[in-house]
């Protein structure tokens, strides 16, 4: 089977194939770029200058510090299960690279036009708890494990109210069908960033927004959700015996997942490259129409990339018991009460300003129960009797 | 009737994670084994030691003069606190009269350093709390101003040796007042940060609050003394309690906290850092030139026999002397009473039955100085 390619016929697979080589060298660019931007982000905020000496203004030290460590020595522990040890960085850098396939960039940039995009975008990306938990347990290392253990709690946790938020914009997305009647409810990416030519997602669900953003924060173990990786806790959480270009991959790995989710984020919420005047340019000038798709794309993805950097500079990192109550009890039950209210407003055709208000009262309700959560005392949980270990850990 | 059914399902096991001695947030070579069922801590067990150098020993091995270097390397955070209270041993054994001008600088100096010791308590427990390196880098902002006026003095960044006994090593630089006013500036300046920063944030409150509480007469059972006695709502602090130098003609509050959890440990210190501010106002008010050594100082400085003890209030609580001689020009036995080591020893009550997580900042808020703890 054969598909045109620039005005050529091309086999399907070495369509796919190509399409495939070019996303993993775009993201690894992408991954090294962003590696360079959050440490001057980071630095700046601190008052600092970040990197300066590699290449002007510091542009190469991400490259130098990727040729740092495929230089260094891959080690493993003695006593780590080499199989799991040694495979569990393809299972976080597998999935997320195959995310790729679905984020739409511009009207016709999109390696494969997924009819269910949206679905094997949120059920792709998650398989790589499944690399974390790899990791922690391969490696016997305590620390490891119980950073693998919090990263598949937390990973779990917030993948939920993640689909769920998405889910709701889903299914207001309008679209005409052949018979020219309006149908409600498409998993398409590209439909669904098509149909806010004219207002953005954000401004119907301003709920479903927050709670993607801030599962999202979650879901990218960052900070203040950073606890499988917690420095200051876990020293590094699940890679603390990974070196060189095995942790580079985990490194690589987790800012593609950065950079993809926020895309995802901002295709679904922000118009992605339809608005503003998305189609209109492309319509007069195909060229610059794309590049301006292009560009509307990025900018809106850099400026997500950039509030998630801005919250890690600022914000200290929660504890896992808040971390879990605030998906159970605070995101998930809004989440559903998000899809519940717009299944009611869709279903007795209600006009769509309701979805604004209804959506805008969540996120007030959102916003009172987190300040209210801080401002009344935590419970002291309850003191466990203290088993007589002292001799134990003393030998 | 099934009486066999199990009441878990499975067996589960405490694990013990070993924290320490190299460990990103023991602030030193401190190990502590935790005991966890799950993300509950049951156990603590701390160990130190790794850091012991005999300081004390080696002090009995020179003279009176070069002990002074010693207590820096003690207390590497507060060193013009814990000099402090060294030469004030030696003072009182040796009968000697220190000058006016000498007390007030040192009093400038050991409040200066107050500041500086807490500004490296908000920086690296902002770290502990999960701050990725904001916190700590403004901290350090206003402390590296702080330690170029104590470089300016001193000639040393880290290991002044300014104090003598008898007054102080040498003349401060011309331009003191001035830069003092400087330092005093940015120190208000990195305290509304770390106002805004850490204080008025949700998620550290939700962190810090009702986290390793210890109540008043637990954290006075234990001994502690200093910013974390008094984040237990104790009103003890030295400098008015027990006055030395001129504390008794300046005005400045006691801060102490209400319910003696991690929160109100990082408060207290915080308030303080503004009377600290309002006291060395006040000396640069009353500092007048005059002489900073006795007039009368014997080449090689012998003490009469006999034992005192002296203790000061160094940033982290009560850092005290006890200095025997039996004549003589060197110590005959000399004990530091570290106010880190007594405040470290409530860690386990504090500890147990919160999350591996609070273990951290629990550690964290004690603010412990591990050469001070292990001497």
């Amino acid at each position: 089977m054969n598909v045109e390619l620039f005005g050529g016929e091309i086999n399907v697979w070495w369509d796919a194939l190509a399409r495939l080589g070019l996303a993993v060298g775009a993201m690894t660019v992408v991954a090294m770029g962003l590696i360079y931007l959050e440490r001057k982000v980071i630095a700046r905020f601190q008052q600092r200058l970040g990197p300066t000496r590699t290449g002007p203004i510091g542009m190469l030290q991400a490259l130098a510090d990727a040729v740092k460590l495929v230089g260094k020595e891959d080690l493993r522990p003695r006593n780590a299960d080499p199989w799991v040890f040694e495979l569990a960085p393809y299972f976080v850098f597998v999935p997320i690279f195959l995310v790729f396939v679905a984020v739409p960039f511009a009207f016709d940039w999109q390696i494969r036009v997924l009819e269910l995009g949206l679905l094997y975008v949120v059920a792709i990306s998650s398989v790589n708890i499944v690399g974390w938990v790899m990791a922690g347990w391969g490696s016997d290392n305590r620390y490891a494990m119980l950073g693998a253990l919090r990263a598949a709690a937390q990973g779990i946790s917030y993948e939920l109210p993640l689909v769920i938020s998405l889910v709701a914009v889903a299914m207001i997305v309008s679209q005409l069908d052949s018979a020219g009647e309006v149908l409600r409810g498409s998993l398409n990416l590209h439909t669904i960033v098509e149909e806010q030519g004219h207002i953005p997602y954000i401004v119907w669900q301003p709920l479903a927004f927050a709670i993607f953003y801030i599962a999202m924060l979650a879901e990218l173990n960052r900070t203040p959700f950073d606890i499988p990786v917690g420095e200051s806790e876990v020293v590094g959480g699940p890679f603390v015996e990974y070196s060189g270009i095995r942790w580079s991959m985990f490194f690589l790995a987790e800012y593609t997942a950065l950079f993809l989710l926020s895309l995802v984020g901002a295709a679904v919420f922000l118009g992605g490259w339809a608005w503003p005047l998305g189609e209109e340019l492309r319509g007069e000038n195909e060229l610059l129409g794309v590049l301006y798709q292009l560009g509307l794309t990025l900018a809106k993805t850099g400026f997500l990339i950039f509030t998630v950097f801005w919250v890690r500079s600022t914000m200290p990192r929660m504890r896992i018991d808040q971390l879990m109550a605030f998906s159970w009890k605070v995101l998930l039950p809004l989440a559903f009460a998000q899809i519940l209210v717009n299944g009611l407003i869709l279903v007795y055709d209600w006009p769509d300003v309701l979805l604004l208000l209804t959506s805008g009262a969540g996120l007030v309700a959102l916003v009172a129960i987190v300040d209210r959560a801080v401002t009344r005392p935590a419970q002291r949980p309850p003191r466990p009797a203290a088993a007589a270990l002292g001799s134990e850990a003393a030998s | 009737m099934v009486t066999s059914t199990p009441e878990r399902e499975f067996e589960t096991q405490e694990l013990l994670i070993n924290m320490g001695p190299q460990h990103p947030s023991t602030h030193g070579v401190f190990r502590m084994v935790l005991g966890i069922d799950g993300e509950l801590v049951t156990e603590v067990v701390p160990y130190i030691g790794y850091m012991h150098r005999g300081a004390e020993k080696l002090c009995e091995t020179m003279d009176f003069r070069q002990g002074v270097g010693y207590m820096d390397r003690t207390e590497y955070l507060a060193n013009f606190n814990a000099e402090l209270s060294y030469v004030m041993a030696v003072e009182k054994l040796a009968g000697i009269e220190v000058p006016e001008r000498a007390q007030w600088i040192r009093m400038i100096l050991c409040e200066l350093n107050r500041l500086s010791s807490h500004f490296m308590f908000t920086g690296a427990f902002g770290t502990d709390v999960g701050v990725f390196g904001t916190a700590f880098v403004y901290s350090f902002r206003e402390r590296e101003v702080i330690q170029d006026l104590f470089e300016e003095i001193t000639g040393d960044r880290l290991m002044y040796a300014y104090f003598r006994p008898g007054g102080l090593g040498w003349e401060v630089p011309d331009n003191f007042e001035q830069r003092v006013q400087e330092v005093l500036l940015s120190a208000e300046r990195g305290i509304r940060d770390m106002d805004g920063l850490l204080t008025q944030n949700e998620i550290f409150l939700a962190r810090t609050k009702n986290v390793g509480v210890i109540d008043a007469p637990d954290a006075i059972d234990w001994g502690m003394s200093g910013p974390s006695l008094r984040a237990s709502g104790v009103p003890m602090d030295i400098r008015r309690d027990e006055p030395y130098l001129y504390y008794p003609q300046l005005k400045f509050d006691v801060i102490t906290g209400e319910t003696g959890d991690v929160f109100d440990r990082y408060y207290v210190r915080l308030q303080e850092m503004r009377e600290s501010v309002r006291i060395v106002e006040q000396c640069m008010e009353r500092l007048r030139p005059g002489p900073i050594l006795p007039e009368r100082m014997p080449r090689m400085l012998r003490t009469p026999p006999g034992e005192v003890y002296v203790r000061t209030e160094a940033p982290r609580g009560e850092f005290g002397i006890y200095l025997v001689s039996q004549g003589g020009n060197r110590p005959y036995r000399l004990k530091i009473r570290s106010a880190c080591l007594s405040n470290l020893q409530a860690l386990r009550d504090m500890t147990i039955g919160h999350y591996v997580a609070d273990a951290v900042i629990i550690l964290g808020s004690i603010d412990i100085v591990l050469c001070e703890v292990d001497r």
